[in-house]
């Protein structure tokens, strides 16, 4: 498996009136090319945050104060997209790092038609040669991402569209230049079930057809089962647990990732009683001492209260920062 | 749970007019002719897709807004036709849980006052007011340190738990809850679950539980009604509905949930529902769900089918099943 992404050691802060919030503290991945990578979490985890610190999408008050992401080009040169110039970053931020975000109707723009905006990313990136290439181009992006009657869609304005139809119209903005990397937050959480399952499956389908590589941000376990190769899980500004799908779900060795699945109904089984995870997602500004997840954990010991614990490995693929699982 | 409905709803309708500039265009059809009942005790789930209706029958119910027409029996009582103390006890009795605990709260006033504005209306007879509050508050896992905290001060679990101890003050029998967990995160959503089911082998509630989250709805409901369109498609006791789902419909809905197994969701075959629902101004002809429908007939494009029972306690609105019967 050759990398694509390499985050090292990511730290995110905001600087708020109420204080320092410490987003994201210290965050190492790797993304491999062409496999589903999931980053799954409660709401305020900093799952957002770090998927889009990878491009610098970060805006005041919020600062990248420390760390590196290396991105794989296609000719295997290696780039912090951290230390690139401005300029340099945008030549690769939407052209082969593209985002599909939550809310497709914040994400279109309400005063231009849909054709205008999957065409407007290959204008800017002079994928197309006019604009007039590039309504050509969008039109067959359309009907790609399974609009129905793309000649007339092309020109309809995001308010006639149904949610389902302006998510689909986001993703094929965002393929719109064939993306090595497509970043995914939460794109269906705004969506209905049944609408879900086929913006889940035209995913799946024009990731394999374009051999793209997949970065999907949800906090819906489900929906993570489903399309997702590995998974890492976050709480409160750090990975606590890193595997593959099946390592994660049949063999979960943190106690969070372990409540988060129990805190989960599986409609396929009678669950007599759903456990719960007590209390509730600290604050980052005076994150817990230790191990983040302590005040909370039913497992919880001395040193877990005062040291942080090391991701170590508990199987080939399969790492886990909790202090049950480290020799001292 | 007993055999009595506390709940009969017949032929209920919401219309709303969509209103052109000088006339009527037409009319939305949030709810169209839906019927039911709910036994005192249970859990009764209401799921279906946003806009399908299911917060508005809740909300013509509860007569928080007017229904077109039909009917809703509170125990025996004719809801619609409450008046002066009657209407009092039904407001006392029938209670609703929000979705957003955060605009369900009003943010000027304290936890106390909160929970303390509807007893003092009802002139309801507690004792000490503070004792009061923290014997609801500690009912639903807090305590007297937040008796004078305001909303902004809680976590959003922490405020459906003062909704909840507001809704307790009234020792109601009734309540709907409206998507109670849908705004929360998945940890904290559990805890609120399973007090809730917990208050109700206590007191012996009676819930009409709403939520779009199929899984959610499952864990919490004795019978379970999917509604598509401003019709109920199908009612089943909810084990039954999620071992043999009977209409198009919910055999879609059940493909389409996210199962958090993956082996599982690797070998399940995929059944796509297409499209998407339509307009609910101007719904299609005959059976609303046949345009997405992959078993329609000709008889689907022209005729409602109605809601028909084909078992003990399964009712189904499809013509695939209307022959079963008889």
């Amino acid at each position: 498996m050759k990398p694509i992404l390499e985050i090292k050691d990511l730290h995110v802060h905001f600087y708020t009136y109420a204080g320092v919030v410490k987003a994201i503290a210290g965050v190492s991945f790797t993304v491999y090319e062409g496999e589903t990578f999931a980053l799954v979490g409660e709401t305020g985890c900093g799952k957002s945050v770090t998927s889009r610190a990878i491009t610098r999408l970060i805006e005041s008050p919020g600062r990248i104060v420390k760390g590196s992401v290396i991105y794989h080009t296609k000719d295997g040169r290696k780039i912090d997209l951290l230390k690139l110039p401005e300029a340099e970053l945008r030549a690769i931020r939407g052209k082969e790092i593209a985002y599909i975000f939550q809310d497709p109707t914040a994400a279109l723009d309400p005063l231009y038609t849909s054709g205008y905006q999957v065409a407007e990313a290959m204008v800017v990136h002079r994928t197309v040669r006019s604009w007039k290439d590039g309504i050509k181009r969008a039109i067959e992006i359309l009907r790609s991402v399974l609009i129905p009657d793309p000649e007339k869609r092309v020109k309809a304005y995001p308010h006639e569209l149904s949610g389902g139809m302006k998510q689909r119209v986001v993703i094929g903005t965002s393929l719109s230049n064939r993306p090595r990397v497509l970043i995914a937050d939460e794109p269906t959480t705004a969506l209905d079930v049944t609408i879900q399952a086929q913006i889940l499956k035209l995913i799946e389908s024009l990731k394999r057809r374009h051999n793209a590589t997949v970065m999907l941000i949800t906090h819906n376990m489900g929906v993570v089962a489903e399309i997702a190769d590995r998974v890492a899980v976050m709480y409160a500004g750090k990975i606590v647990e890193i595997g593959n799908v099946f390592q994660i779900f049949k063999n979960p060795q943190h106690p969070y990732t372990k409540g988060l699945l129990k805190a989960v109904p599986n409609p396929l089984i009678k669950v007599e009683k759903l456990e719960s995870i007590p209390g509730t997602v600290p604050n980052l500004i005076n994150p817990p001492p230790g191990c983040r997840f302590h005040p909370r954990c039913p497992f919880v010991m001395d040193v877990c209260r005062v040291e942080e614990p090391p991701m170590v490995e508990v199987e080939p693929g399969h790492q886990v920062a909790c202090w049950l699982y480290t020799k001292r | 749970m007993t055999q009595q409905p506390i709940i009969k709803v017949q032929n209920l309708k919401k219309y709303f007019p969509v209103k052109g500039i000088f006339f009527t265009k037409g009319y939305v059809k949030a709810v169209d002719d839906v019927s039911f009942e709910i036994m005192r005790g249970e859990t009764f789930g209401l799921v279906g897709e946003s806009g399908c209706g299911k917060t508005t029958v809740a909300r013509t119910i509860l007569r928080l807004i007017k229904a077109t027409s039909g009917r809703v029996f509170f125990e025996g009582k004719d809801v619609f036709k409450l008046k002066g103390d009657e209407l009092l006890w039904f407001r006392r009795k029938a209670q609703i849980m929000f979705q957003d605990p955060y605009s369900s709260l009003n943010p000027r006033m304290t936890v106390f006052e909160i929970i303390m504005e509807p007893v003092r209306f009802h002139k309801i007879e507690v004792g000490d007011p503070e004792d009061f509050v923290v014997g609801l508050l500690e009912t639903v896992g807090m305590n007297r340190d937040h008796l004078y905290r305001f909303p902004h001060e809680f976590s959003g679990g922490q405020r459906q738990r003062i909704a909840l101890a507001r809704i307790l003050a009234m020792k109601p029998e009734f309540i709907v809850l409206d998507e109670p967990t849908s705004a929360l995160d998945v940890s904290v959503h559990a805890q609120i679950l399973n007090m809730l089911r917990d208050l109700q082998r206590e007191r012996g509630f009676t819930y009409l539980f709403i939520s779009h989250d199929l899984a959610v709805v499952k864990y919490m409901s004795h019978r379970i009604a999917v509604m598509y369109l401003g019709k109920i498609v199908e009612i089943a006791p909810s084990d039954k509905l999620f071992e043999e789902p009977l209409h198009p419909y919910t055999q879609a809905l059940l493909a389409a949930l996210p199962i958090p197994d993956p082996e599982y969701t690797r070998k399940k075959p995929k059944i796509e529902i297409r499209g998407e629902p339509p307009s609910p101004i101007n719904p299609p002809p005959g059976c609303r769900f046949h345009p997405r429908c992959p078993h329609a007939m000709k008889i689907c494009k022209e005729k409602e089918p109605p809601l028909t029972q084909v078992e003990p306690g399964r009712f189904v609105a499809c013509w695939l099943y209307t022959g079963r019967k008889g």
